[in-house]
């Protein structure tokens, strides 16, 4: 009893003198991994998805008997998606938490500011679905949990769809903000290297109502591929212009970059409006995709979902999350340590094993090869989120490991 | 990216989106062009009103009904916040612009952050028949749910004018607007008429927040898209016409399409707050004033 | 009565305020008091400016927001063109922000009430779309930007941003002080009672209220400067956040909006107990007490936390004698 008075007392003094050197004592602790999520805001929705996907992670390997034998403890606080937020929230993670760990926050706006605090710190993050958010800073102890690999992937694995379909033109759609504009002008360049004449290019800001006069502008060009970069709440007023006024039998393929068809509720509200449609994800339910532990995980995943009140399906973010902590697992086992240099030169050139699939990473912390899906909405139907749990509502086109079906063209047959 | 055929189903659209923008704005036209109440609020009530027809949506009630079933509700929402404002404000006379326009901020303010922690961030869509249908004319493929938005606006217009025009309360709310000090001295009273109207003004945003989970998907922070194009219909309608916020409407919507058709729709938010500006400096009285 | 001793007793004030905060730059090695200080101390900057305006004459501006995130952009921009040092960001956004409130107060200052802040909300707008659509300064994928070295005396960048902002708000609230006790400050209050009043007595109405917006303009955007080096990253979403606005309007008239302090409480009450609920409740909460504060405040104690404490004293006072 006497002894834990003491080492009270010596917390609490070192908590005092803050900016003390870290005490010896906290290395029998739990490991502290810190981050900020966007649970308020407009990314929110995807922010809480993630945030259970690790957690349930933190749980399997404390049940597992810890990180090199200490509990694992997540130290989270709200960013409100919103960049603003995000420097004084790790420097409080780091400065005042002291945690062993960092975990970036879903999204590239969050993740943005902190990026030159980690380089310049040369700390450890493991980065959470942004988007080349390492380009300019070039830190060497970043890697990234998202699918995207190399920047022109994603442009690539849709065009390459498009071209083998027959297509010879495209037209560029994107929302005004940050990822979707990113997207858009890598899509572009994409297009030209490989011969595709663009037809029609047109951004749009993000409160648009109206899709109508943009849709009709579109079927006049006569696109081939349309490449669509939006935000959820273009994503439904955009498909329901077309169900409306139709787009034109021109259109093989249609889709690409579409943010928030991948969400449980988004999916469930838009419903038939979705078939035919071709975007990217990152996981599915279909049978190519189950590898070790997958199954297990959306079991947990799932139930605690439905009590959180989150996405129910998660299939977008949430493995994602669990196989953050995955790396970081197999990193700290096979070093021994929590040293951020040694962890970051194992995960740079080994293989990791994660319930999405074994991950290289490439030199600038992103995915050395593409996991980007490229998948069709098929014979999805009206208010049910039940419907999205089996195979076969979103076929893989690409990339060919996981195939699992055929494109369906032109755009407005696969819609019947 | 020029054509006439374009050119000319943007401006068929204008007219349509026009009037669902004269419709969301009317309410305000009562509450603010008449009134004088710096309701800052509105765009915030109506995205409310549109959660209320969401929720009534999952009973299987049409949004329309939904929006009229909402306007008893609205109209005692309305007597409440006037009440409240001309007790703590009005009557104190002085200073009761600045906390007056600062209560109905932090009022929006609330609203938004109460529907999302209730209903979360995500957004909402409603079922009807008439969503997701189109009809055509002229050869134009027209979406259902803006004509039924158009007819909507239409009627509520007209509904509006008769009302003020040939009751006896009507004239009464028209009469306090012009001159409070005369209706007082005819011995009526005008807090009471001023409270009648504004319970009316929300009642109408009921059904003008129904209308707008037709026209879109609708989350807690598109309050903000409108508060610009809800004020720039009202002042350039000139405060208080019924009419004029029709056309004043059409002009926006006209606007809107032309030039998110012609130049991109990049520009598409700056335009209605544009708009407003060079009413505000050339004809602070408004196209159609009084 | 004691005028010479209050201007002293101000000055010394203020700088002991610079002198503590670079005391606590050289001494205190955690970081995070520096992150969360500089932004009280850029809500100082912000609500004094607001006051300016809307608490001396009168004009409720919605566009807080609109001269943050132009001033952000400034420093964007001398950054990306010419590698300007951060005082000369600093300085030309104050100009900017000077030019842009003469502007907007030659554009919509014969508008009244209402309709001066809904020009506001406009000029914000506008100036969000003009952003979002300039590619030289990111456009609305952002932009992400490098610190230059930090210079000495100092360790880190932020410990050198943190002094800064303390002394921005040792000039901002130095010239609150300045419009508040002069013949400005006198005219400015004439025009918020009755500006037709004060207009036929003879007050400049016009002039007065431009060297207002001018000076409130300036602040605003010298507040926004600085914020492009803290976060190494802007976008206009960021950049223009109707958060600013809100949270300026609502902790001057929190605070009080009378007289200079009251913005200075309300900015140091409002903007700590924001950063205390980021790292403790986390929750739509925290956005939810801004706005119930603020009608709170306006409906039940109009004159603000100075209205209160001046009620206290003269109860106190009353029980004493």
């Amino acid at each position: 009893m006497g002894s834990g008075r003491i080492h009270r007392r010596t917390a609490v003094a070192g908590a005092l003198a803050a900016g003390l050197a870290l005490p010896v004592r906290a290395q029998q602790g739990p490991v502290k991994i810190g981050m900020s999520m966007p649970l308020t805001g407009g990314l929110a929705a995807g922010g809480k998805s993630a945030l259970v996907g690790i957690e349930v992670w933190r749980d399997d390997v404390n049940e597992k008997g810890g990180l090199l034998g200490r509990k694992v403890e997540l130290i989270v606080y709200d960013d409100k998606s919103s960049a603003a937020e995000t420097p004084a929230i790790y420097s409080k993670l780091l400065d005042v938490d002291k945690v062993d760990l960092l975990f970036a926050p879903y999204a590239t706006v969050p993740t943005a500011p902190i990026m030159p605090m980690v380089k310049q710190r040369d700390l450890l993050l493991m980065g959470n679905f942004s988007f080349q958010v390492n380009r300019t800073v070039k830190h060497d102890k970043w890697f990234n949990n998202a699918p995207w690999g190399p920047a022109d992937s994603w442009a690539r694995g849709f065009i390459d769809l498009g071209m083998k379909a027959g297509a010879k033109t495209i037209a560029l759609i994107g929302a005004d903000q940050e990822f979707a504009q990113n997207l858009m002008k890598i899509a572009k360049d994409v297009a030209t290297e490989k011969g595709v004449k663009v037809v029609y290019e047109q951004s749009y800001p993000p409160a648009t109502a109206e899709f109508s006069a943009m849709v009709r502008a579109i079927r006049a060009a006569r696109a081939d591929m349309v490449f669509v970069c939006s935000y959820p709440p273009d994503s439904v007023g955009l498909l329901r212009a077309i169900n409306e006024i139709g787009i034109g039998d021109s259109v093989r393929l249609f889709g690409g970059g579409m943010v928030g068809l991948q969400f449980s509720s988004v999916m469930e509200s838009m419903g038939s409006l979705l078939n035919g449609v071709v975007n990217y994800n990152s996981w599915l339910p279909e049978k190519s995709m189950e590898f070790a532990g997958t199954k297990d995980f959306f079991v947990k995943y799932q139930k605690r979902a439905g009590e959180a009140k989150v996405d129910p399906l998660g299939y977008y973010l949430a493995p994602f999350g669990y196989a953050m902590g995955q790396m970081v697992e197999q990193a700290a086992n096979a070093t021994k340590s929590l040293d951020h240099k040694k962890l970051a030169d194992f995960l740079r050139s080994n293989e990791m094993m994660t319930i999405v699939g074994p991950i290289v990473f490439g030199p600038d912390g992103e995915r050395k090869e593409s996991a980007t899906l490229m998948a069709q909405f098929r014979g999805v139907v009206d208010k049910n989120i039940e419907q999205f749990r089996n195979p076969g509502k979103q076929i893989i086109l690409f990339p060919e490991k996981w195939k699992t079906g055929e494109l369906v063209q032109p755009f407005e047959k696969a819609r019947k | 990216m020029f054509s006439w055929e374009l050119l000319g189903d943007a401006i068929v659209l204008g007219v349509l989106v026009g009037c669902f923008y004269a419709a969301v704005s009317i309410g305000l036209s009562i509450s603010f062009g008449l009134l004088d109440v710096p309701n800052v609020a509105h765009p915030a009530l109506l995205v409310l009103a549109s959660y209320g027809a969401w929720l009534l949506g999952d009973f299987d009630i049409d949004p329309i009904v939904a929006g009229l079933l909402l306007m008893p509700p609205f109209f005692v929402l309305g007597v409440v916040l006037y009440r409240t404002y001309h007790e703590t404000f009005e009557k104190r006379g002085s200073d009761a612009g600045v906390r007056g326009l600062a209560f109905f901020f932090g009022i929006a303010f609330i609203i938004e952050v109460g529907i999302i922690m209730a209903f979360g961030v995500d957004q909402r869509t409603v079922q009807a028949i008439y969503i997701g249908k189109s009809v055509e004319v002229l050869d134009i493929r027209i979406p259902m749910r803006m004509v039924v938005a158009f007819a909507m606006a239409l009627l509520l217009t007209l509904a509006l004018t008769l009302y003020l025009s040939r009751t006896f309360l009507g004239r009464a709310i028209r009469a306090v607007a012009q001159d409070e000090a005369a209706l007082r001295l005819m011995g009526a009273d005008p807090i009471a008429i001023k409270q009648w109207a504004f319970g009316i003004a929300t009642a109408v945003v009921a059904l003008a927040g129904a209308l707008l989970i037709i026209v879109q998907p609708v989350e807690p922070t598109l309050d903000r898209a409108y508060i610009g194009r809800t004020f720039c219909v009202v002042v350039m309608a000139g405060l208080g016409s019924m009419s004029g916020t029709l056309l004043a409407g059409i002009i926006l919507g006209v606007a809107e399409t032309i030039v998110l058709t012609l130049f991109g729709a990049s520009w598409a938010p700056a335009i209605s707050f544009t708009l407003l500006l060079i009413v505000l400096g050339v004809r602070p009285q408004g196209l159609f004033g009084r | 009565m004691g005028g010479v001793g209050r201007h002293l007793g101000f000055w010394i004030g203020a700088a002991a305020f610079v002198a503590l905060a670079f005391a606590m730059a050289l001494t205190v090695r955690n970081e995070y008091a520096f992150f969360a200080g500089f932004v009280v101390l850029q809500f100082i900057v912000l609500a004094t400016a607001w006051n300016i305006l809307g608490g001396y004459a009168g004009y409720v501006n919605f566009g807080t927001s609109a001269f943050f995130g132009i001033g952000v952009y400034t420093a964007v921009f001398l950054l990306k063109a010419v590698a300007a040092p951060l005082w000369i960001q600093i300085g030309v956004a104050a100009l900017v922000g000077a030019a842009l409130g003469l502007g907007v107060g030659l554009l919509t200052l014969r508008l009244r009430g209402i309709f001066f802040s809904i020009a506001t909300v406009a000029i914000t707008i506008i100036a969000e779309t003009l952003i979002t659509n300039w590619k030289f300064v990111g456009g609305a994928t952002g932009v992400q930007l490098l610190r230059p070295p930090v210079t000495e005396p100092f360790d880190s960048y932020i410990k050198m941003l943190f002094v800064i902002a303390a002394v921005m708000v040792v000039i901002a609230v130095a010239l609150a002080r300045y419009v508040q006790n002069s013949g400005l400050g006198r005219g400015l209050r004439a025009i918020r009672d009755d500006e037709i009043a004060a207009e036929c007595s003879g007050v400049p109405t016009l002039n007065l209220k431009l060297v207002a917006c001018a000076l409130s303009g300036a602040l605003m955007c010298a507040a926004g400067a600085p914020s492009a080096m803290y976060l190494q990253f802007a976008d206009p979403v960021s950049a223009f956040n109707l958060n600013y606005s809100v949270s300026a309007l609502a902790m001057s008239l929190i605070g009080g909006t009378s007289h200079w302090i009251g913005p200075v409480l309300g900015a140091i009450l409002l903007a700590t107990t924001q950063q205390l609920l980021t790292v403790t409740i986390s929750s739509e909460v925290n956005v939810l007490v801004l706005g119930v504060m603020l009608v709170l405040f306006v409906v039940a104690a109009p004159e603000g936390i100075i209205g209160l404490a001046r009620r206290l004293w003269r109860w106190a006072r009353r029980r004493t004698s």
